[in-house]
């Protein structure tokens, strides 16, 4: 029965080919555009580490002063150096990372290279394990090394190709300023999408090329970046000091169970409580606590711009559909004696209404296909945009399924009205009236 | 021309008007909205800063090791750019305009209030800052040159404090209003209040499309050349040459440090409204492509009535139709039809833009784009419906009464 209703549908496009190529590309046109867009959105909106990042949490306390904004809003982005090192000092959680963005100048090894800037995470021991870091050679620095101070640094692999040509670098020096670090480990490609771990210092950032112990940074005065917010009457003289009221730190906590959310987050109120009663902080206890996918959808991670392009894709997919609707409703009205010929050769409505949504359906197929090309051309048109993530809009095969599904699902959708339309005729009037 | 016919003839096609009347709607409203958007865009684009962009170039510099005295650093490094010959002038700057930084503060207008009078984005001028931006003086003066002073001296336990302030105009307004801001003071620094020197005519905010204050002040103070930028007003016909030759001096001055950034300005506000510009494209093509897809629709099922009404118009014809009453039938069908959808876009226009406004910080949808919406529908459905209205005008009564 399906290969008669499709051997029908093709006869019936041969009839019209005109009207058939304008539904393919009316379809077409629409699903291009909506999976264009769809990817985009499910490339910058996906979940940075599958199966990890409901177990990671964000941290912020509320250490400003008691003016400005009402108690228990949003509190500082970021800590006080004192409240993370308190925080990491007293480990509380499965896994703790403070962490902030810099810059160091590298000198190539070779006499004639020049200098150039890499970005570069200060960060603790953690950070490797708790965002999945992938290693080529080595692996991160230990505790030991951090609270030592020791002069050690893990780099990237594209910083590894640059420097060393890809060679197992472990064990030798990086100069980074005028100090001289010890490369432990070299990190495999990585590229988290969102960087979000930290988003301060760009959402879709490329993850850093140059990772250095916290401690170590902060000794040898290796340049901070980032956004930095202090309080207080009068600018510190030193605003990353320990005591300074500035809020630049970033700070990640793993927790192994949902269960273990509400006593952190109790052990964070009883930090504040403490930190009010030595007259450090003056506003009401007001910690937050929030998941990697949390934060991401705070944050409103993915652009404005991004979400427009979507409601405006399926928006036109919505008059593509209409468009062929209407097209499809012409066709089959015109075919009418048609109809009426085989129902009085006894054709049942259901084998009407199947047929007509046999030939929608292949409509669907043809411009799904056509829809692919203009996606994967679409697609191409967005990377040419200069935006951070305009790199990343590649079309994966969830989506490749995706968009054939869309395609079938839309047309089949379209074409309900008219097949059921097409199996209401009733032949007795169509006949007599030729 | 009498309508009644249409609509007795409409109401026997329930289905498909209410297809064409949808198509319209859902286009009406998509366009309207994109049409308002894409205005939004190029006008933000347009906003002007306040500077002589055409003229200014933007360097960065950055130790590879450890300098003692940035500072002097500094002041030797602006010598030798003004030296070049074809610079006008040059400063050194915590932000520059489409560039990545910006400095916030809140101002007060009395010691130790609860909460700022309003948040301001804060420039820290370096020596000759004013004249090297271009931005005009409209009341009181501009910054000594005894009033710069290195940036590091502030925060110290002896810091002089700040001598002088200069706001622009909208400031000045908001802060003391109906009065001359010249000769009042602020609170922004520390505790000494600060005296307003100064109003200069507009200085916007170096990051435009941040929905930030719009208030800015200016302070005396000169950034060592590792936190602040370098700007430069050169001529401008010769600029490209200009910020090589500026570029070559400061590496030559000093082989421990890098030149990080280098840009023109003008380079720099393209580069910053790129994304504005792409977006703007992506809406003109999707309302493009929109347009023609429901202008084939249109054409379609208008053929199709044609074709079904064949023996109608040949009836027509034969008691005494001109062939313009049957073109004009179709036409004003359309007409009616697409007036429907109008109405319901419009409708759902302003529903939409509600949706965006609450999501994406769009203003409202101003009237203007519904008639621009409109006239384009309009138009659209008369262009797409002449040609079936022609076939069908053409169709000669004998052939058609025949054939039926």
């Amino acid at each position: 029965m399906f290969s008669y209703h499709l051997d029908l549908a093709l006869r019936s496009f041969r009839r019209s080919p005109a009207l058939t190529a304008l539904m393919v590309l009316a379809i077409g046109l629409g699903i291009g555009a909506s999976m264009t867009t769809l990817t985009v959105f499910h490339v910058l909106s996906g979940d940075p580490l599958p199966g990890r990042s409901e177990h990671l949490y964000y941290v912020q306390l509320d250490a400003s002063e008691l003016g400005g904004a009402p108690p228990g809003v949003e509190p500082n982005e970021q800590l006080t150096r004192f409240d993370a090192e308190a925080l990491l000092r007293e480990r509380r959680g499965e896994r703790q990372a403070m962490m902030t963005g810099g810059t160091v100048a590298v000198q190539p090894p070779r006499p004639d290279g020049t200098p150039f800037f890499a970005n570069a995470r200060y960060t603790s021991a953690d950070f490797f394990a708790m965002f999945e870091t992938p290693w080529r050679y080595g692996h991160g620095w230990d505790a030991g090394d951090e609270a030592a101070g020791a002069r050690v640094a893990v780099i990237s692999d594209e910083l590894n190709q640059k420097l060393f040509d890809g060679a197992d670098s472990t064990g030798r020096v990086l100069h980074a300023g005028e100090h001289d670090l010890r490369i432990v480990g070299v990190l495999a490609p990585w590229r988290p999408v969102p960087h979000y771990y930290d988003l301060i210092s760009g959402r879709y950032a490329k993850a850093e090329d140059v990772y250095v112990p916290i401690t170590t940074a902060l000794a040898a005065k290796l340049p901070i970046t980032g956004s930095l917010a202090c309080w207080g009457t009068g600018s510190p003289p030193d605003p990353r000091a320990v005591n300074a009221p500035c809020a630049w730190l970033q700070y990640w906590v793993q927790l192994p169970t949902p269960a273990a959310v509400a006593p952190y987050r109790q052990y964070l109120v009883d930090h504040s409580e403490r930190q009010r009663a030595a007259g450090r902080f003056e506003r009401p206890s007001n910690p937050r606590l929030r998941n990697v996918m949390e934060r991401l959808a705070f944050k409103h991670v993915v652009p404005g711009d991004v979400h427009l392009q979507l409601w405006l894709a399926f928006g036109f997919l919505l008059v593509c559909l209409t468009n062929t609707v209407g097209l499809l409703l012409a066709k089959c009205m015109r075919r009418s004696p048609e109809i009426a010929v085989r129902r009085a050769l006894g054709a049942t409505r259901r084998a009407i209404f199947g047929q007509f949504l046999v030939e929608a359906g292949a409509i669907g197929i043809v411009g799904g296909v056509l829809g692919l090309g203009l996606a994967l051309l679409g697609l191409w048109g967005v990377r040419q945009n200069p935006a951070s993530y305009a790199q990343l809009a590649w079309l994966d095969a969830p989506m490749l399924v995706t968009t054939l599904a869309l395609a079938l699902v839309a047309s089949l959708a379209a074409g309900l009205l008219p097949a059921w339309r097409a199996c209401q005729v009733a032949p007795a009037l169509q006949l007599k009236s030729q | 021309m009498d309508i009644r016919p249409i609509l007795s003839t409409l109401r026997r096609h329930k289905t498909a008007a209410a297809l064409i009347v949808l198509e319209v709607a859902l286009s009406c409203a998509i366009v309207s909205n994109a049409v308002f958007v894409i205005g939004h865009r190029l006008q933000r684009m347009d906003a002007p800063t306040g500077v002589a962009e055409t003229e200014l170039l933007h360097l960065r510099v950055h130790d590879t090791a450890r300098h003692d005295n940035t500072d002097a650093l500094t002041r030797r490094d602006l010598a030798l750019l003004r030296a070049l010959p074809g610079v006008k002038n040059a400063t050194v700057l915590n932000q520059v305009p489409f560039g990545t930084g910006s400095t916030d503060l809140g101002v007060n207008l009395a010691f130790e209030q609860p909460a700022p009078t309003i948040q301001a984005t804060a420039w820290l001028a370096g020596s000759q800052a004013l004249e090297t931006l271009g931005v005009r003086v409209v009341e009181g003066r501009g910054f000594l040159p005894e009033e710069v002073q290195p940036a590091s001296v502030l925060g110290g336990a002896a810091s002089p404090g700040v001598p002088a302030v200069i706001l622009d105009r909208q400031t000045a307004q908001r802060l003391f209003p109906g009065r001359s801001a010249v000769g009042q003071h602020l609170f922004a620094f520390g505790s000494a209040p600060i005296p307003v020197v100064g109003v200069v005519e507009r200085l916007a905010q170096p990051q435009p499309n941040e929905p930030r204050a719009e208030y800015t002040l200016m302070v005396p103070l000169q950034l060592d050349y590792n936190d602040g930028n370098y700007l430069l007003r050169v001529d401008a016909a010769q600029r490209e040459h200009l910020l090589a030759a500026a570029v070559d001096t400061l590496q030559r001055a000093d082989s421990r440090r890098i030149v990080t950034e280098q840009h023109t300005l003008e380079a720099m506000r393209h580069e910053y409204y790129r994304q504005d510009r792409w977006m703007a494209a992506v809406l003109v093509a999707v309302c493009v492509a929109l347009l023609v897809v429901t202008a084939f629709g249109i054409v379609g099922l208008a053929s199709f009535w044609v074709q079904q009404r064949t023996r109608m118009i040949g009836v027509r014809r034969a008691l005494g139709a001109s062939r313009r009453q049957i073109l004009r039938y179709f036409q004003t069908e359309n007409f009616l039809l697409t007036s429907i959808g109008i109405v319901l876009g419009m409708v759902a226009a302003y529903g939409v833009n509600h949706l965006l406004m609450s999501f994406y910080e769009l203003p409202r949808l101003p009237w203007l784009c519904l008639p621009v919406g409109a006239l384009t529908l309009w138009v659209l459905g008369q262009v797409a419906v002449l040609g079936p209205a022609r076939r069908a005008a053409a169709l000669p009564p004998v052939v058609v009464m025949r054939g039926a």
